[in-house]
């Protein structure tokens, strides 16, 4: 019985055949699941698609190969929900395409530093993180204070982004630029428009300041803007883990 | 194989399995045994893993989440709360009171502050030292948290509250000043002139300094103060002291008032526990400069 595999070493045709049933078998298992992949998401209310400005953020932070040494997830273990906060959940990076869970933390975990230290210390640390975090190892990204934000394109991403399922509007789109300007302000006329898109449909108020304290917006200011909002999107107020309130929404 | 090829190595006396490469013949091993029975026994153990834990998507209807549950009921969010569960009931001979107890007690019961101290010392290197440096010390910007000169007060209700609403956080009950732009306001040399007072520490003897003192009580002693001591109501520091929380050189306190900087310090009310925050504010206390 064993031996049998001459007949098909000896027939190419039959073997092909076996070839492409063996290969669909394994794609199946491993594609099927990604049909149903949004049931694995427990929902939770105040996720939204990040603004043009933190978008332009999420773009340096890949460009600069940050997840290199920092993940964007906090697991459900004890110490690590001590350190950094609420467990992540997989609604929260619904809207990240590629998400940035990496896999390494030669430096801390990100996923809730939004709000954690003020814009003036970031700065500070991109400049020199050694002047804040004395052990630190992380390079200086001073680069980022000079280099103005590519924000005429930020519109075509987001066209982009909307093929893959993230929910921008055609009014978000259209405002893209205009957006992106307003929150890299102190003060700006556009500021409602900005809020009325990203903030109040989704019961936030959107961080709109000079992140930098530079008059231009600069690729810092994009980058403070997505680095001041990870992890504070959702609300955890009604938030109960699936397996407490059983499989059914 | 078939019959013709039986034929045996003659040096290992194994059959070989008849494939021959240009006088090289492959020989037929079977695996070894001990390696057969851990392949065996590892699907054995898969097999008894999808029975016990969660292993397998399943179809089901539209918002359902599908999945076989085993029959542990295993979930790494139970496993999470159990772990939590278990250093609760560690803490707890301390907890509880510690959860009752006022800022006083807390500060006259040996036990509870030690406890309060230890807990509030691993907060602190989670979410403080990131700024005001590991011991606390802070930096140029970040106030030291060891001496006794505050901004907002030194007693523990006024550190809880700061930790827990921030400076300029946007919080609501966020503590909230904001020095002027004195750069368009006061000229050049009357911003050296004040400059040069303040470096006096109220004790004018150069001429500049003395016409300082005017443009002090005219524009900066409604919040620092007559004496130049400070104004805790507002957050304004004591200029008198030797401690500079953006640099004491005469540039220094010249680029401060033409533009000065406003440090934030963010609200922690919606980060940390209650008992965190108040463990935060008995350890920031007992650094050295806590007030009664």
């Amino acid at each position: 019985m064993l031996n049998k595999h001459d007949v098909i070493e000896k027939n190419s045709f039959l073997m092909l055949i076996l070839i492409v049933v063996v290969i669909s078998i394994g794609g199946i298992v491993e594609v099927l699941p990604l049909f149903r992949i949004e049931t694995t998401i427990e929902p939770i209310k105040g996720i939204r698609p990040y603004t043009p400005l933190e978008l332009e953020g999420k773009n340096i932070y890949i460009r600069e190969g940050c997840y290199n040494c920092h993940s964007q997830q906090i697991r459900p273990l004890r110490d690590e929900v001590e350190r950094y906060g609420h467990y992540s959940l997989a609604a929260e990076s619904m809207y990240d395409h590629p998400f940035q869970w990496g896999s390494k933390r030669t430096g801390p975990d990100l996923a809730r530093v939004g709000g954690k230290y003020s814009d003036a210390w970031h700065v500070q640390h991109m400049m020199n993180p050694r002047s804040v975090v004395p052990e630190s190892i992380m390079p200086s990204y001073a680069h980022l204070a000079h280099e103005g934000a590519h924000l005429d394109e930020i519109a075509a991403d987001m066209r982009a982004l909307r093929k893959t399922g993230v929910p921008y509007t055609d009014d978000m789109i259209k405002n893209a630029y205009k957006d992106a300007l307003a929150q890299a302000r102190n003060e700006s006329d556009d500021f409602d428009g900005l809020q009325a898109r990203y903030g109040t449909p989704f019961g936030h108020t959107v961080n709109a300041r000079n992140f930098d304290g530079q008059e231009t917006t600069t690729e810092l200011d994009a980058l403070i803007a997505y680095l001041q909002v990870l992890g504070t999107m959702a609300d955890f107020k009604d938030y109960e883990p699936a397996s407490d309130v059983g499989d059914k929404e | 194989m078939s019959e013709h090829n039986v034929e045996k190595d003659d040096i290992s006396g194994v059959e070989t399995t008849g494939h021959d490469w240009d006088g090289i013949k492959e020989l037929n091993n079977p695996a070894p045994r001990w390696w057969l029975m851990v392949f065996y026994v590892c699907i054995a153990f898969a097999i008894g893993y999808w029975v016990i834990y969660p292993a397998w998507p399943t179809f089901s209807g539209d918002n359902e989440r599908g999945g076989t549950k085993g029959t542990m009921g295993w979930t790494e969010y139970k496993q999470l709360k159990d772990s939590q569960a278990e250093i609760l009931a560690r803490r707890a001979q301390y907890l509880g009171r510690f959860e009752k107890a006022s800022f006083s007690q807390i500060e006259n019961d040996e036990g509870l502050r030690d406890f309060a101290v230890a807990g509030g010392k691993a907060a602190f290197k989670d979410n403080c030292a990131t700024c005001h440096g590991t011991g606390g010390a802070g930096g140029n910007g970040y106030p030291n948290l060891n001496d006794d000169d505050w901004l907002w007060g030194g007693k523990i209700e006024d550190i809880y509250q700061t930790i827990r609403f921030g400076i300029r956080s946007g919080d609501d009950e966020a503590r909230l000043s904001e020095m002027p732009t004195f750069g368009g306001m006061l000229t050049p040399k009357q911003i050296s002139d004040v400059a040069d007072f303040v470096l006096s520490k109220d004790n004018p003897t150069t001429p500049t300094a003395i016409e300082g003192k005017q443009v002090f009580a005219d524009n900066c002693a409604s919040c620092h103060g007559e004496k130049a001591t400070g104004g805790r109501e507002v957050g304004a520091p004591d200029l008198v002291d030797a401690i500079w929380l953006y640099g004491g050189t005469k540039a220094d306190i010249m680029a401060q008032v033409t533009k000065p900087r406003h440090g934030v310090m963010p609200a922690w009310e919606h980060r940390l526990d209650r008992n965190t925050i108040r463990e935060l504010a008995v350890y920031v206390h007992s650094l050295g400069g806590g007030e009664e």
